[in-house]
């Protein structure tokens, strides 16, 4: 008998040996009510009603899947489409996610939220569903990302949320996931931890990659009806995982279709130098789950680095670790020099200023539609807009805004 | 020689006396201090030992634990560094080393090989281990591993675990129970929670093991607390503070090590009553 790849994690949040609970038992009480409230939502269709409801009128979905025929022309080769993500509310993929756990917040009968940030894209969207419900918001955020990401720390406040500076470590992401565990470890009875990526212990991993299912779903059928078949290649930039994970989910079962990864390849494969997980990385334990990560012999994790905020992070979801050990999903990674191309390509070409996560998977789009042949259609997932990224890409770039 | 966690305990019940089990960072600021302290700590009469392996994530410990970590890994800590002291310590019969007990993330002993871990850490001296991201679900055949390494695996109960929950962990522990006194992180508090005692009780029904709390303890007043309700307490980020006076250029590093000495030898009188 096979097992599908698609039914995954089991009970104790296993993707084959990938996952589990790598926390401190103060924690595990409030895990295990998480996944039992979650498992009841997921059984209640009012939940479900309410959720579409909200997906549907306040974020906007379903978001398109444009055709970039520009863009298209400019490889000369398979069909490059976009999967809109850019248009929710609030310009990035990590709305649908924080929609979803803060109904299941409320559901919990918990007012106070946390969570962390890189980019400053899950902090907005976490700040807007605190908002949108009335829940008190904190946000971690690294100082280093504070300063890349002004504008979104700005909204952030806008909407009533406070943010609070990491200044440990690297002061980027994982500094911030550390901080947020132990803001929980002391608040976890009144308090519930919106994680922003497919990463930490169970059942987060799971909970985030259903929420964002929605992007496969949509795309999924969105392809059929346009084009009358699957995609032939569908591609999304990883850095914790959530916009790919969602975007390759329903795609799983499918075994024509290509699904391929695109990290964050910095300035080369040098540890230190890049946030390329799957690429590089080993097995270990990192924020609470066991997957693929950037460590040293000694276990220590290692600094990483990439153009953009929210790929710089030395982990990744433990179903891509399963993943890519089962082959299913190939793992790439593109430069900082090639995404910036990518960024200037697509906004040169198609009108759309992307975000420079996503650029990462507009660059690798490029290289793979040059390779396709006509008939191919490549499914690119737009996990955000880029009016965050503009400051810092003028800067790298040496222009005056 | 080592002595065991479960003689220790069993030596200090029939004195009718707590165990104080000092904490201290491993490599902060270097090895050679952390030689220095442990002498000292034997010196002065602790019963047990708790050696916090440093590591770059940790989310269990609040900002005093993980500034140590971080000076100890910015010098160059490495594990294997600190078994090969270590095992020279213990060899030392000069020094009467009490029972030390090692406090680890996984993450470090997944990475470094967990049988090549527990056999170095047993050949250093160590005689259990705390992991305090291995809660007891996921800890089934890293159980088995410790004791076919002869040493103990300490588990924690928060007093948010539900009965059920303990009932199943304190089957797998061994060598003591780590009481975590509130929830939250590691770090110095005013005052132990009121609900401290019930569930101190009720843990002492469910298990024979020694009842150790440990996480906001730092005055001899706190452990009047515990008398008579717990076998031990540890002291973390009391102790850990004091070695960021080793950077400091105004004190000798013999100045900082007494001063933890003695600290450690007050907290030690302390359970004597």
């Amino acid at each position: 008998m096979t097992t599908s790849l698609s039914n995954v994690p089991d009970a104790s949040g296993r993707f084959g040996e990938f996952g589990r609970r790598f926390v401190p038992e103060t924690l595990m009480h409030a895990l295990e009510e998480l996944t039992q409230e979650y498992e009841k939502a997921k059984q209640d269709p009012s939940f479900q009603a309410e959720l579409d409801d909200l997906l549907k009128h306040y974020v906007g979905r379903p978001n398109p899947l444009y055709f970039a025929e520009r863009l298209t022309e400019h490889c000369g080769g398979g069909k490059i489409y976009f999967k809109r993500e850019d248009l929710n509310h609030t310009g990035a993929h990590k709305i649908n996610n924080t929609m979803g756990q803060a109904l299941l917040t409320m559901r919990m009968g918990k007012k106070r939220v946390i969570a962390e940030t890189g980019a400053g894209q899950h902090g907005v969207a976490s700040a807007v569903a605190c908002a949108r419900f009335g829940l008190e918001c904190i946000v971690y955020m690294g100082e280093e990302d504070i300063r890349r990401q002004k504008l979104n720390v700005f909204n952030m406040k806008m909407m009533g949320a406070e943010v609070r500076g990491v200044s440990s470590g690297s002061k980027t992401l994982r500094d911030a996931v550390n901080e947020a565990m132990r803001d929980w470890m002391s608040s976890v009875e009144t308090t519930h931890y919106i994680i922003g990526s497919v990463i930490g212990p169970h059942p987060f991993p799971m909970m985030v990659r259903d929420f964002q299912s929605v992007i496969g779903k949509e795309a999924r059928e969105q392809c059929l009806a346009q084009t009358g078949k699957l995609p032939d290649q569908v591609i999304a930039c990883v850095g914790g995982g959530s916009n790919s994970a969602g975007m390759f989910y329903p795609f799983i079962d499918d075994e024509g279709v290509k699904l391929t990864g695109v990290e964050a390849g910095g300035r080369g494969p040098e540890p230190g130098e890049h946030a390329s997980t799957l690429s590089y990385g080993a097995k270990g334990v990192l924020h609470g789950s066991f997957g693929y990560v950037l460590q040293d012999d000694d276990g220590q994790t290692m600094d990483v680095h990439s153009i953009s905020a929210g790929l710089d992070y030395p982990g990744v979801g433990p179903e891509h670790s399963y993943w890519k050990d089962s082959g299913r999903v190939n793992y790439t990674a593109i430069t900082d020099d090639e995404a910036l191309e990518g960024f200037q390509t697509m906004a040169r070409l198609e009108g759309i200023i992307p975000a420079i996560e996503s650029s990462h998977a507009i660059a690798y789009a490029v290289k793979a539609a040059r390779q396709a042949s006509p008939d191919e259609t490549i499914v690119v997932c737009l996990s955000g807009r880029g009016d965050k990224d503009v400051n810092e890409v003028a800067r790298l770039l040496g222009r005056d805004i | 020689m080592t002595t065991s966690i479960s003689e220790t305990f069993a030596t200090l019940k029939s004195e009718n006396r707590m165990a104080f089990m000092p904490f201290i960072t491993a490599g902060d600021p270097d090895l050679a201090t952390t030689v220095d302290v442990l002498k000292e700590l034997s010196r002065q009469g602790v019963d047990l030992i708790e050696v916090g392996f440093p590591y770059s994530d940790p989310i269990a410990d609040g900002p005093v634990i993980q500034e140590s970590y971080t000076r100890a890994l910015n010098n160059g800590f490495h594990v294997h560094d600190l078994f090969e002291a270590l095992k020279e310590l213990s060899a030392d019969e000069s020094v009467d080393l009490p029972a030390l007990v090692g406090m680890v993330s996984y993450a470090i002993i997944f990475r470094y090989g967990a049988e090549r871990f527990l056999k170095e850490a047993a050949d250093a001296g160590f005689s259990g281990l705390i992991v305090p991201d291995l809660p007891g679900d996921e800890a089934g055949e890293f159980v088995e591993l410790t004791k076919a390494a002869q040493l103990d695996l300490v588990q924690l109960v928060s007093p948010l675990t539900p009965e059920d929950r303990t009932k199943r962990i304190v089957q797998s522990a061994s060598g003591f129970i780590y009481c975590i006194a509130v929830a939250g992180t590691t770090g110095v508090r005013d005052e132990l929670p009121a609900e401290l005692t019930a569930h101190l009780e009720s843990l002492r029904s469910l298990t024979d093991l020694p009842l150790a709390v440990g996480f906001g303890i730092s005055k001899p007043e706190h452990v009047d607390t515990l008398r008579g309700k717990a076998d031990g307490f540890i002291i973390g980020s009391a102790i850990v503070k004091q070695f960021a006076a080793f950077s400091d250029p105004d004190q000798t590093r013999e100045d900082v090590i007494a001063s933890i000495g003695k600290y450690a030898g007050e907290m030690a009188a302390a359970t004597k009553g």
